[in-house]
């Protein structure tokens, strides 16, 4: 019986990680959107305010971070089908 | 320094390249060898004209002013290109599925393919275009400017103006040459598009280098390039909220609505797949873009004289410090930054001008004259293109040299893109929501058009310019609400995120308000599911029910538009696939809607609708198509449906055939039970004949015996004759073989005959008889009469059970017919035999006094029918009563013919 259920899982299983990456690249811009608002509530009551260099480290930092984790999940969902595929039972 | 003449040299050198690539991709693609121009590499760098010059040279200044607040502008569009899956992959399926031309083509298309949305969208898109142009003039000519006040040169207004004339000359004989040599916008133009990818490539190299040059020659590396960013004067991050998150949504928004981004991201799609690299690596260009914007800001403040322009630190630093290669590298930069934007905005608006605004009305000025047999549409397109690109070009610099190229012009480009913006809720809402409506969108987009003039675009002119300070500060006409920068009375926001805030929500409102009050037209439907539903469905509904058309007509028109090469192969393709011979396919509603594609990818789809239109005649869609095809569901449904009729249909056949089955099987059990019953009648009589002959077989019996078995044997014989007789006249009359021997005789007598044959010397039968009524005459077949009557006299003989039988012979008539009528005092025939009685072998009462096989009645009623007339039982009080009619009709004929 075990025999039997194994390839299903399997494909299941595929198909399953490419909902969800297809979930992941939804989300990406929401975490971007997120991740750009935080310097927003970063306090500026010392004198000098908000350090130059922590800005723009932080904000470069995120852009770089979006742009990896974007890049990987197509690299993921490169290897399997077509998106209108995998969309259509969505 | 280098001589001005240098620059103009290499500028001129560096145009003369670009037109080489261009020609060179376009030669390539023409034989064929286009694979390479298909690459994500060359759709993302394509995607760079979202970096103007406005951008390669004003991000520095910005930065140097705001702070980090010039990277929203960059930080929308990744967020736009990062999250794809939501947006982007909608839009570039629809754009490659409806062949979009432009972005008002998207909307007038979704919208019912409406001639006035496509309008107002191209109006806005050139009102916001325009200011935006003129900036990218001006950034070449103040570039220009910097060379030659470099080289001690003065500039005076003449010499600005001559330079931005000459500069928009030259783009638009380029964008002439290579975005109108063909009209059909879906094949893409090769050309403009490989120089834009060389273009995109020597701007980023510059920029980075200048960039390189400021951190490692300069600042002596990253961390002291760090170190002099923590103690400049610019503050990085003092960051208003509401700005900050307003210009990351109005990049975003613009990245999508500007309709140059619009042609490169959806038009000029070549592969779907390229947009999923371009999701990643057009963020990475945009980062590269920006990396080293602030170093240059800072090292620019620190090593520049106070008072310089912080715009044009990209080139003014690296010619401070004496590398001329490096200027002029970077003012290729900017060139390319200027060229590449105002190039594919002008071919952009150019398309939508002429599809949306000049062959319309040039279709409804000729519509009396039936301009589709006569006029090239064709030569008034690529003329109307030609002329709107330089029109544009032309509003471009009159802009220019209106706001007088100072500092205003720098603030504009926010505000151009606010303009833009107001497309986003009709985009939107039309991708996504099947219920959005013209009415919705055309409100939407006027409203914030409206709203976005007024609080925005006016004032930009500068105070006093249109809106005077008077009204600025109280509103017009004194409304107080109505104040430009202060709207329903909230003041102290600001005026770039006033005019967003309020020129969004209420599009976005009325759209939403208008949609759903109002009722959208069948074709507006139609396209909304295809537009929403675009990935479910892969093939679309047909819009064209009436072909009344004929496919020279259809070949004419699309040869004025198409090209007879294209138009001819279109059409022989359509008649291959349909099996026939010759070049004329047959006119299919399929082939009208794959014809209205192929027009729309030159001309748009309104037009291409409406001229499809004025062939065919017929108003596309019937709400009956909608109802059928404009739902998937809807066919399934219809699908099932059909499928039930059809096993409905047969469960009826089913019952049919059963009852059948059931019927045969009667009449076989019928069969079963006649022949059973006619051995049995043959048996019996034979059964004693044998029994009997045996007996007589015996010699010891008496003469007396004897004779008295013989009178037996010969008597069942007789009754074996006559039943067989029986059988075979039944059989005769049943099969209608018998032959009638027409006679005419007297009643009377026919009755004296039967009673005198019924023998009713032996029995006690009365018969009481009425002679005078008696007395007609009668033209028939007067044997087979008697032997009706015989059997009817007999059969009360045999039958009545009365103590003193008496049988009355009645005789009346009527108009058409003789009744007679033969009634007994018997005790009558039970009710549910009253039907038996007719039927072949049915004896009601019992076998032994009946001595007969029940074949008489059977008999007499074929006869009758025969003879035209009818035996039947007449349910009485008392008694048996048959009545035989026989009918008037031919005896009448016989009387008139003696």
């Amino acid at each position: 019986m075990s025999r039997q259920r194994n390839s299903p899982v399997f494909l299941e299983r595929a198909s399953y990680k490419q909902r969800r990456l297809t979930d992941a690249a939804r989300l990406l811009p929401l975490l971007g959107m997120v991740l750009w608002a935080i310097p927003l509530l970063w306090r500026s009551d010392t004198a000098e305010g908000t350090s130059n260099a922590t800005s723009l480290l932080y904000v470069f930092g995120v852009w770089v971070l979006l742009i990896i984790l974007s890049a990987l999940i197509i690299r993921k969902l490169q290897v399997d089908t077509e998106p209108s595929q995998s969309e259509s039972s969505d | 320094m280098i001589s001005f003449n240098v620059l103009i040299f290499a500028a001129l050198s560096y145009v003369a390249i670009l037109f080489a690539v261009a020609f060179l991709a376009e030669q390539r693609a023409a034989a064929g060898h286009s694979n390479w121009l298909h690459s994500p590499l060359i759709y993302t760098l394509s995607l760079s004209i979202y970096c103007t010059a406005w951008t390669f040279y004003g991000a520095v200044g910005y930065a140097a002013r705001s702070g980090l607040e010039f990277v929203t502008i960059y930080l929308g569009p990744t967020l736009v290109m990062v999250g794809w899956w939501w947006i982007l992959r909608k839009l570039v399926r629809i754009g490659r599925s409806q062949r979009l031309t432009s972005i008002a083509d998207l909307i007038s298309s979704r919208f019912g393919k409406s001639t006035l949305l496509g309008m107002v969208v191209t109006v806005i898109s050139v009102i916001a275009a325009t200011p935006y142009i003129a900036l990218q003039l001006q950034s070449v000519t103040l570039s220009f400017a910097v060379f030659a006040q470099s080289g001690a040169q003065v500039w005076d207004a003449a010499d600005f103006n001559a330079t931005a004339l000459w500069v928009a000359v030259g783009l638009a004989i380029f964008t002439i040459l290579f975005g109108t040599r063909n009209l059909d916008v879906n094949e893409r133009h090769h050309g403009i598009v490989m120089a834009i990818a060389v273009e995109a490539v020597v701007k980023l190299m510059a920029l980075v280098a200048v960039g390189v040059f400021v951190v490692w020659g300069i600042a002596g590396g990253p961390s002291g390039m760090l170190q002099r960013i923590e103690t400049s004067d610019i503050t990085l991050w003092d960051q208003d909220s509401g700005r900050w998150i307003s210009l990351i949504f109005l990049s975003g928004a613009a990245f999508i609505c500007l309709p140059r981004m619009f042609q490169v991201l959806v038009v000029e799609n070549a592969d779907e797949r390229h947009l999923r690299v371009a999701s990643w690596a057009f963020p990475a260009y945009l980062f590269l873009m920006s990396l080293f914007v602030v170093p240059i800001a800072v090292v620019g403040l620190d090593l520049l004289p106070a008072g310089s322009n912080p715009d044009l630190f990209v080139l003014t630093v690296p010619l401070f410090e004496g590398r001329n290669g490096l200027a002029v590298l970077s003012f290729l930069g900017g060139f390319s930054s200027a060229t590449s934007m105002v190039i594919v905005a002008t071919i952009a608006l150019a398309t939508m001008v002429s599809n949306h605004i000049v062959v319309p009305v040039w279709l409804h000025l000729q519509a009396d004259q039936h301009a589709m047999m006569s006029g090239d549409v064709r030569k008034v397109i690529l003329l109307a293109r030609r002329l709107s690109i330089a029109g544009i070009l032309m509003l471009g610099f009159i802009y220019y040299r209106a706001s007088g190229g100072g500092t205003a012009l720098a603030a504009i480009g926010l505000i151009s893109f606010t303009g833009t913006v107001q497309i986003l809720p009709a985009l939107i809402g039309g991708i996504f929501w099947r219920g959005a409506t013209r009415i919705g969108a055309a409100l939407g987009l006027l409203t914030g058009l409206l709203i976005w003039t007024w609080t925005l675009f006016l004032p930009s002119f500068g105070v006093e310019a249109v809106i005077s300070q008077s009204v600025m500060e109280l509103g017009p006409f004194g409304i107080a609400w109505l104040r430009p920068q202060a709207l329903f009375g909230i003041a102290g926001l600001d005026p770039l995120v006033h005019g967003i805030m309020w020129s969004m929500l209420w599009n976005a409102g009325i759209f939403v308000v208008g949609s759903l009050v109002s009722f959208p037209g069948p074709l507006e439907r139609l396209q909304g599911a295809q537009f929403v539903n675009v990935f479910e469905r892969s093939n679309a509904a047909p819009a064209w029910t009436s072909a009344a058309t004929g496919a020279e007509d259809l070949l004419v028109m699309s040869q004025r538009i198409l090209g007879s090469r294209e138009a001819q192969a279109i059409f022989e393709t359509e008649a291959a696939r349909q099996g026939l011979t010759g070049y004329l396919p047959e006119v299919t509603p399929e082939f009208i809607q794959h014809l209205e594609r192929e027009l729309a990818g030159s001309v748009g789809a309104a037009t291409a609708h409406a001229m499809i239109g004025q062939l065919t005649g017929g108003s596309g869609v019937s709400v009956e198509d909608l109802i059928a095809v404009a739902d998937e569901a809807a066919q399934i449904l219809e699908y099932s449906n059909r499928l039930e009729a059809k096993s409905a249909e047969q469960e009826q056949t089913a019952r049919a055939l059963r009852d059948a089955n059931t019927k045969l099987t009667a009449l076989s059990i019928q069969k079963d039970a006649f022949l059973s019953q006619i051995s049995h009648e043959l048996r019996t009589p034979m059964t004693s004949i044998r029994s009997f002959s045996d007996i007589l077989r015996d010699d010891t019996m008496s003469a007396e015996a004897r004779e008295r078995y013989a009178g037996i044997i010969h008597d069942e014989a007789i009754r074996l004759t006559r039943l067989l007789d029986d059988l075979l006249d039944l059989s005769v009359l049943e099969n209608g073989q018998v032959v009638l021997n027409e006679q005419t005789g007297d009643l009377s007598s026919l009755i004296d005959r039967a009673v005198g044959a019924a023998g009713l010397h032996d029995s006690l039968l009365v018969v009481v008889r009425d002679q005078t009524a008696e007395q007609v005459t009668l033209s028939a077949d007067l044997d087979r009469l008697v032997q009706v009557f015989i059997n009817v006299i007999s059969n009360a003989r045999k039958y009545c059970d009365a103590s003193e039988p008496r049988l009355t012979i009645d005789v009346n008539h009527t108009e058409e017919a003789y009744h007679v009528d033969f009634i007994d005092n018997g005790s009558g025939i039970a009710k549910e035999n009253e039907q038996l009685i007719f039927e072949k072998f049915s004896r009601v009462s019992d076998q032994s006094k009946a001595g007969g096989a029940g074949l008489g009645l059977a008999i007499c009623r074929e006869i009758m029918h025969r003879l035209g007339g009818d035996v039947a039982y007449l349910r009485r009080k008392d008694g048996t009563a048959f009545r035989v009619t026989v009918p008037k009709a031919k005896m009448s004929a016989a009387l008139a013919e003696t």
